[in-house]
This record gives C-alpha cells, sequence and structure tokens, in this order.
C-alpha cells in the first residue's frame, strides 16, 4: 500500500483555478465564481459548485471539467455537489477574470444600466442591442465610435 | 390531501409553467423575425427549463416516488400536469407570444418574489434563483409590448386582438386554490391577497405606455392547476414526449 497524501484545500484551489470556462475559455472557474467551496470529508474531496443561470448548460460540463481535472491530479474519491444559494451573481467574478474578459473584447459587468465603455476602443459612447446574447450570461452592445459589436457580461 | 401531496402539487404546477411556456418559447428557434429576438427567444426558453427543472426536480423529491424531473416531465400525461392554461395557448405572431411572456413575466415575478421569503429553504433557494433571470425576461417583454402597441396602425392592432384574446387566460392565475390552504399555514407558502391588485397596476401601467386597452369583461378560463387542460396541450405533450414514450429511458 502506498501512503496517500491529500493535497491541501489550497492546492486544489489553485488546479481549479487553471480550468477555463467552457464558454469563454479566456477565464478560469475560480474566475468565475462559480466554486463556492473546497473541503475534505475523510478521503473526500467536496467541491461545491453553483451555477450561474438556472439553465446554462455550461453546469454539467462545468462538472465534468472539474472531475477530469482533478483526476488527471490523482484525486479520484470526488464529489461535486450543487448548492443555489445565495445564487451566483457577477459580484462574484475576481477581478483577473474581469480583466481578461476586458482583454478578450468582452465587457465586465458594470451596472444593470449597462457597460462602462467599449472593450475595444474605450468609448463611453455605447449603446444596447439586446439584452440577450450568444451565452445566458452575455447582452448585446454596440460601440457607436469604432463601430464595432461587442458582448457585454451583464450584471445579475 | 396531506401538507406532503400539497406540495407536491403546487411544486407541479410552478414547474409545468415554466416547462410548457419554455417549450411554446423554443417552438421560435430559428423563426424569429431578427436574429437579436430569435437569440433572445432562445435565451428566455433556456432560462425557464433551467427553472422547469429545478422545480420538477424538488416536486419528485417531495414525492419521494422515485420520479424525478425527467420522470414528471415525459412520461406524465396531460391530466397530470398543473401548469395554467395562458402557458399551453399556442404562439400565434411574435407580437402575441410576447405579450403572453408579458402577462407570465410580471405575474412570475411577483409570485417568485413572494416565494424567495418562504420558510421551506429550497423553494426560497430556487425563487432567489429565477427571480433575477425573471426580471430580464419581464424589462425585455414590457418594452417590446410598449414598442409594438405603440408602434404602428398593423402593430398596434395586433397587439390589442392579443390582449383580447389572451385576457381570458389571465384569471386563473388568482384562482385562490384551498387545496394550498395548508402550505400556507404552514408559512411554505406565503399569502397571496395582494398579487392581483399588484399584477393589475404593473400590467395598466405597461398597457398605458403600450396605448392598449385593457378588456372589460372579466370572464376567466380556468381548469389548467386541477389537469383539465385545452387540446393545445395534448398536441404539445406529443412532440416533446415522443422520444421517451417510444424509447423509454433512452440516453444520449
Ligand atoms: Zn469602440
Amino acid at each position: 500500500m502506498v501512503a496517500l497524501v491529500r493535497p491541501s484545500t489550497e492546492q486544489i484551489w489553485r488546479w481549479l483555478d487553471q480550468i477555463p470556462d467552457p464558454e469563454i475559455p479566456v477565464i478560469t472557474l475560480v474566475d468565475l465564481g462559480v466554486i463556492r467551496g473546497v473541503s475534505w470529508a475523510e478521503d473526500m474531496l467536496v467541491i461545491t459548485v453553483t451555477p450561474t443561470y438556472s439553465g446554462c448548460p455550461a453546469t454539467r460540463v462545468i462538472q465534468m471539467d472539474i472531475e477530469a481535472a482533478l483526476s488527471e491530479k490523482g484525486v479520484m474519491n470526488l464529489k461535486v455537489v450543487q448548492q443555489l444559494s445565495p445564487s451566483w451573481t457577477t459580484d462574484f467574478l475576481s477581478k483577473k477574470g474581469r480583466d481578461a474578459l476586458e482583454n478578450f473584447g468582452i465587457s465586465p459587468p458594470h451596472t444593470a444600466a449597462g457597460p462602462q465603455h467599449c472593450p475595444l476602443c474605450k468609448s463611453r459612447n455605447v449603446e444596447k442591442i439586446s439584452q440577450f446574447g450568444s451565452t445566458p450570461c452575455k447582452a448585446l452592445w454596440r460601440c457607436c465610435d469604432c463601430c464595432e459589436p461587442f458582448d457585454y457580461f451583464k450584471c445579475i | 390531501m396531506t401538507q406532503r401531496e400539497a406540495l407536491f402539487e403546487f411544486l407541479q404546477h410552478l414547474g409545468d409553467n415554466t416547462l410548457i411556456l419554455s417549450h411554446r418559447v423554443s417552438e421560435w428557434c430559428g423563426h424569429a423575425p431578427v436574429i437579436e429576438e430569435d437569440i433572445a427567444l432562445a435565451n428566455t426558453a433556456l432560462d425557464l427549463i433551467g427553472q422547469a427543472q429545478m422545480w420538477l426536480g424538488l416536486a419528485a423529491e417531495i414525492e419521494g416516488a422515485g420520479r424525478d424531473a425527467d420522470a414528471l416531465t415525459y412520461h406524465r400525461d396531460s391530466w397530470d400536469f398543473r401548469n395554467l392554461l395562458l402557458v399551453e395557448r399556442p404562439n400565434g405572431d411574435f407580437g402575441k407570444t410576447l405579450m403572453r411572456q408579458f402577462l407570465f413575466d410580471a405575474w412570475q415575478a411577483l409570485m417568485l418574489e413572494k416565494l424567495a421569503r418562504s420558510e421551506h429553504k429550497q423553494i426560497a433557494a430556487i425563487a432567489g434563483k429565477a427571480i433575477k433571470e425573471v426580471a430580464y425576461h419581464l424589462e425585455r417583454s414590457g418594452d417590446t409590448v410598449i414598442g409594438l402597441g405603440d408602434g404602428t396602425e398593423e402593430s398596434h392592432a395586433r397587439m390589442q386582438a392579443a390582449l383580447d384574446d389572451l385576457w381570458p387566460y389571465c384569471g386563473e392565475m388568482f384562482n385562490l386554490d384551498e387545496r394550498y390552504n395548508a402550505l400556507i399555514l404552514a408559512n411554505i407558502l406565503p399569502r397571496m391577497d395582494d398579487l392581483r391588485a399588484r399584477w393589475l397596476s404593473k400590467v395598466t401601467d405597461i398597457f398605458d405606455d403600450a396605448t392598449l386597452v385593457i378588456p372589460t369583461d372579466n370572464f376567466a378560463h380556468s381548469g389548467g392547476k386541477s389537469g383539465r387542460h385545452t387540446e393545445h396541450l395534448g398536441h404539445l405533450l406529443c412532440e416533446m414526449q415522443v422520444l421517451q414514450r417510444s424509447y423509454p429511458g433512452a440516453k444520449w
């Protein structure tokens, strides 16, 4: 028998922070704020996850990605549990994640009224096209100066 | 009826409303007048199906008969469904679809606001999650009703016709159902006394801006909450359930 070394929860968090979001791969699951807890229950690792939107198809993929990534690190005895409350909010997005979104061309959540500026030319002269976009978490906006349409990660 | 049976009934009512409306809205996928609206309709349907999954999942758990959300969705017959007749109405044109959405969204937003304060923790959690999504649905359906109602002569006429046609299906939202009394007494279900007045005030504001007139006849159809549905639900279920009925338990 080999003595099993239980990785620390800090180590687990670092590994989770390397798993890209399935729909917006420039940010990680930790950046997205969907990981709500990491703990050991005896020899079982318990990861608590909260869905972004009720019907978001990425929720299932996220669970599979967590299981795959951690089993690669040798964590086999693992349970991913869903937690609804407190419900996910864009306030859970990390600073690192917000910056990554902006650099990628997706305007990070600002206020309910809309984005701070165009993620490309930084103009404040922007207008809403639609409150709904390519994924449940995004709205469609356009810049009136550089004329580029862009995604806005809308506040929820 | 025991408290558990009443809760099972009520959770099916919530779940079936969102499930059936989701299916109706998804019928637009690829057919909406412009791509932004197509995306918005698909996203709305997606939120609603997610909510249905949570409500029906909880319903099955409360029932405790070994069923799950999928079993309730695919293996119940129309008389077992508890949705409002409003949400099974055929889509009609784009304006009528958005009119139905608005009438429902305005009700659902208020209902969820109340349920988020339920003493039943799981109900409060689902409502607290869904309410944020529904706020976006309501903003869009309300704006669209105003845009089309106060639009061209033709869009106005179509929206007024949609309102006249759907109005008799709204009263059912507020039928006080004595089967749920035990739930109110147990603080699982908040009191609903002010629901109709608050809903009416919200829709009146929007219809005023939309230059639409609320029908004066208050006749209301009912039956959906106790399983007496129109023939439209049967046709919808045929399509929705065909695969699981032909190949029970089939998986991707
Ligand atoms: Zn720009």
